[in-house]
């Protein structure tokens, strides 16, 4: 190891390791210990100025920050892509500030830090899921007053969570939220899971650590392994997950959540795997998609 | 046996009383040394020129406001009466959801105007633990009918009401979960005349159905009249006179209420 | 009907007075015109038994009206007792007259004061659904007693509101006749009455007396006096020399 390497600096930077200086990743881990031990639970930070634009990700960015060591591997998905100009920025900046590992394979990486969606593959203990959050308080819909939602949050008053669903069935005749569906954490906070969509809600609980970081909002939030989570709903319009109809186009999946893609400028348009990794894994692994026959065929 | 009939129904014990309540701004008086006890099923009107401390008063025993002394003591059952100022914040405010209801004189302190008239009425189902769509929506649709807002109206914003459907609309918010004690500030101001006696009819018969108490702050004589079981006049911050709401309008038998009386057409 | 179980209690004993007064005095202090009291009467006493109608009489500003009002709650008595079926009206709270004006102690004033919107129908029925007799009970009971004062059977859907003199103080008998009180006050409950329906509110009275009500009543029409009042108290003799 290298002098440089020992201070948490990456080699032959001038940052120091990941970017962020010591002192504030010491304050953030403070703020992710705080948020695990209060799952769903919304902990202020004081968020940094990072060299990227806020809707980046600068939350998400300063949480990986924190956790990431030397000898992480990491994973970047935007949308569950890997190689969205999101996903390839950061997985740069991290490149070159922490000189880390880096992957596209899911089960490969150590942290995965996310934008709107949970890789197919189940994580594992030991994995980190790191959220990138526009807006963390579910309540903001309904009451902007800052003050009030936090009250309503230490007071357990969430009739207005329901309101806002029935208001969507009162309006569509279904729960319509598709994305950033609610759920309430162990019985007691109700928590917004980041704009995944709500197909995901289920994966929620899972083995890895997931944190959730809101950079401009200035909050973070947690929950550790096989936290349970359950998305409100109403006993005679239940939770349901949803996804489009169909098959990955590609890979022939018919349980992956798929984006719809245009394919050529006379409207056509066909279904595959939002997760690039997964789809390629199975694609890999022999399995084909209706397009994928045909273009073989042909 | 003596007067055994109407005696005996004729409840015992107050849902509300209240000793020495005093509330100042600074140097300013708001209200000072205010008592009374208040029955289940009694409509006390609260009456007084514009700055006499009345929405204070109210506020106060709303619990919206610290008083700076005394006690406001509210029967909780099986709890007995309890001094609602020393109550813990979640307590009091869960009191606000169920047993209490507040009426605005401006409709949209208290309605959610981005929310539907059907969803407004059914916050206060869904605070409380209502978690079938169904079943709300039909008790929305129910109050919704008895305040007279169209069925059809169900799905709208309180932004497209009149002033008159909204005032009903926030009183049918507030009585959906069937409170005992309803504080109203001014509930029929702002409103045209017709579209008063309309809501005053309306009250009357939700207070007499229900079984409602009620204390209702206004400086209208004529709303009192018909909807007050007994008056309270104030004057500076203190009540001055209290009484049978026609004995107090009828043969007041102080100069400041006389004033009042006088200086509105009879009623 | 609801009315009876309650007779059953207060159907008193015929020397046992239902209305009770002794001492009373009144006077009034018009702050606003320079604040001297003006008095009224002192002294006042009178009783009235179960089935006995009693007649208040004396020359215009004497002081009859300010007496019945005060029996019923509505002025305030500067002193002295005024029992009603065994409370104080006196010296009672708001919700014990509420009470007693539901259940023991009627009135019909002399003008109807109305409750905007509200059918003729129900503004008669309401003192029933008061005591807890049911709706449709209620409305029969109502609908009879409309019926028998022969107001048109199209107007009682529509609030009193904007109905004649007459018409108006027809709904007003029919509504203090409409529950069986066993005390009754009567302000000129015949004035400004053609000859027929006169007939019929002296009937309701007789009917009243018959079923063991308290009257106090008072009437200027003296035929109407001498047919239905057992005895007259003359409020002329509690009067205060200025
Ligand atoms: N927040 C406040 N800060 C300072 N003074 C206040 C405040 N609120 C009320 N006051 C004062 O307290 C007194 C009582 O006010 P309050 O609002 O209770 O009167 P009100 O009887 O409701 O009058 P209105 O009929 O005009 O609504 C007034 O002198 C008022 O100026
Ligand atoms: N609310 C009041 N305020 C002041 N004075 C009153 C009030 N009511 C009655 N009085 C006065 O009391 C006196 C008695 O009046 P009251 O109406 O009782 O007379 P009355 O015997 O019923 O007369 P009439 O036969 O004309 O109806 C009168 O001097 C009257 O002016
Ligand atoms: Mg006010
Ligand atoms: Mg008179
Ligand atoms: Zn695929």
């Amino acid at each position: 190891m290298t002098q440089a390497e020992i201070r948490g600096e990456a080699p032959g930077a001038d940052y120091t390791f990941a970017y962020l200086d010591e002192q504030t990743k010491r304050m953030i881990r403070r703020a992710l210990l705080k948020a695990l031990a209060v799952p769903g639970y919304q902990v202020p930070f004081a968020s940094r100025e990072m060299p990227m634009p806020y809707g980046w990700g600068t939350g998400g960015v300063q949480v990986s920050a924190a956790v990431l060591t030397p000898e992480d591997t990491l994973k970047v998905i935007d949308q569950g892509a890997d190689d969205t100009t999101n996903a390839v920025s950061i997985r740069k900046f991290f490149q070159k500030t922490a000189g880390i590992a880096v992957t596209e394979h899911t089960g490969e990486a150590t942290v995965i830090q996310t934008r709107h969606r949970i890789p197919e593959a189940p994580l594992t203990e030991g994995q980190i899921l790191v959220y990138q959050v526009p807006i963390p308080e579910p309540l903001r819909f309904l009451e902007p007053r800052e003050t009030e939602t936090r009250r309503m949050h230490a007071l357990e008053e969430y009739g207005l969570m329901h309101v806002k669903l029935y208001e969507d069935i009162a309006r569509h005749g279904e729960i319509a939220t598709a994305y950033a569906y609610p759920v309430k954490i162990e019985g007691r906070y109700v928590m917004d899971p980041s704009p995944i969509p709500k197909f995901d809600n289920p994966k929620l609980r899972m083995a890895a650590i997931q944190l959730f970081g809101a950079g401009r909002e200035q909050r973070i939030y947690a929950l550790p392994p096989y936290t349970e989570v359950v998305s409100l709903d109403f006993e005679d319009h239940p939770f349901v997950p949803g996804k489009a109809e169909g098959a990955c186009a590609l890979c022939g999946s018919e349980t992956s959540y798929l984006d719809e893609v245009i394919v050529d400028d006379r409207g056509g348009r066909m279904f595959v795997c939002s997760d690039t990794d997964y789809c390629a894994g199975r694609r890999a692994a022999g399995y084909r998609g209706e397009m994928a026959a045909e273009e073989g065929g042909a | 046996m003596r007067a055994g009939a109407f005696r005996a129904e004729a409840p015992v014990a107050p849902i509300l009383s209240v000793r020495g309540l005093t509330k100042r701004y600074g140097g300013r008086v708001g209200c000072e040394d205010v008592g009374f006890d208040l029955y289940p099923g009694e409509v006390m009107g609260i009456v007084g020129e514009s700055g006499s401390g009345k929405s204070t008063l109210l506020n106060c025993l709303a619990g919206h406001l610290r008083p700076d002394a005394g006690e406001v003591l509210f029967d909780l059952g099986k709890d007995g009466m309890r001094d609602t100022l020393a109550l813990s914040e979640p307590e009091r405010r869960r009191l606000a959801r169920t047993d209490w209801a507040f009426v605005h004189q401006n409709p949209r302190d208290g309605l959610r105007m981005t929310v539907s008239a059907g969803g407004n009425v059914g916050e206060r189902l869904m605070a409380v633990g209502a978690r079938n769509y169904g079943a709300i929506r039909a008790s929305a649709l129910d109050w919704l009918g008895r305040v007279e807002i169209a069925a059809d109206r169900i799905d709208d914003r309180p932004a497209a009401f009149s002033g008159g459907m909204q005032q009903r609309l926030q009183i049918a918010r507030n009585l959906v979960t069937g409170p005992r004690l309803v504080f109203m500030d001014e509930p029929t101001g702002g409103l045209d005349v017709s579209v008063q006696a309309r809501l005053l009819d309306l009250l009357r018969g939700l207070v007499r159905d229900m079984g409602l108490s009620a204390v209702i702050v206004t400086h209208d004589l004529a709303v009192v009249r018909l909807l007050a079981h007994r008056l309270m006049v104030m004057k500076g911050g203190r009540v001055v006179e209290t009484g049978l709401t026609d004995q107090v309008l009828d043969d007041p038998q102080h100069g400041y209420t006389q004033l009042l009386v006088s200086s509105v057409l009879q009623v | 009907m609801a009315g009876g179980a309650a007779m059953g209690i207060w159907a008193k004993k015929k020397d046992q007075a239902m209305i009770e007064l002794s001492g009373v005095a009144k006077s009034f202090t018009l702050y606003n015109q320079g604040g001297a009291a003006i008095p009224v009467m002192a002294g006042a006493a009178l009783s009235v038994a179960p089935g006995e109608c009693v007649a208040l009489t004396g020359a215009s500003g004497a002081g009859k009206s300010t007496l019945m009002r005060m029996i019923h709650g509505n002025y305030l008595a500067a002193s002295g007792r005024i029992v009603v079926g065994g409370l104080d009206v006196a010296a009672a709270e708001p919700r014990e007259i509420l009470a007693l004006r539901r259940h023991v102690l009627g009135y019909v004033s002399q003008f109807l004061r109305v409750v905007p919107r509200v059918p003729t129908l129900d503004v008669v029925a309401e003192p029933l659904l008061a005591v807890g007799v049911p709706v449709e009970a209620a409305r029969d009971r109502a609908a009879a007693l409309l019926a028998r004062l022969n107001i048109p059977r199209p107007l009682w859907d529509l609030s009193p509101t904007t109905f004649s003199g007459g018409e108006q103080q027809r709904v007003n008998i029919a509504r203090g006749f409409a529950h069986d009180y066993p005390a009754l006050l009567l302000d000129e409950p015949t004035a400004s009455l053609d000859p027929g329906n006169r007939e019929v509110v002296l009937e309701l009275i007789e009917a009243a007396k018959a079923r063991g009500a308290a009257i106090l009543g008072i009437f200027h029409d003296a035929g109407a006096r001498a047919r239905v009042c057992d005895r007259e108290v003359d409020v002329s003799a509690f009067a205060v020399a200025p």
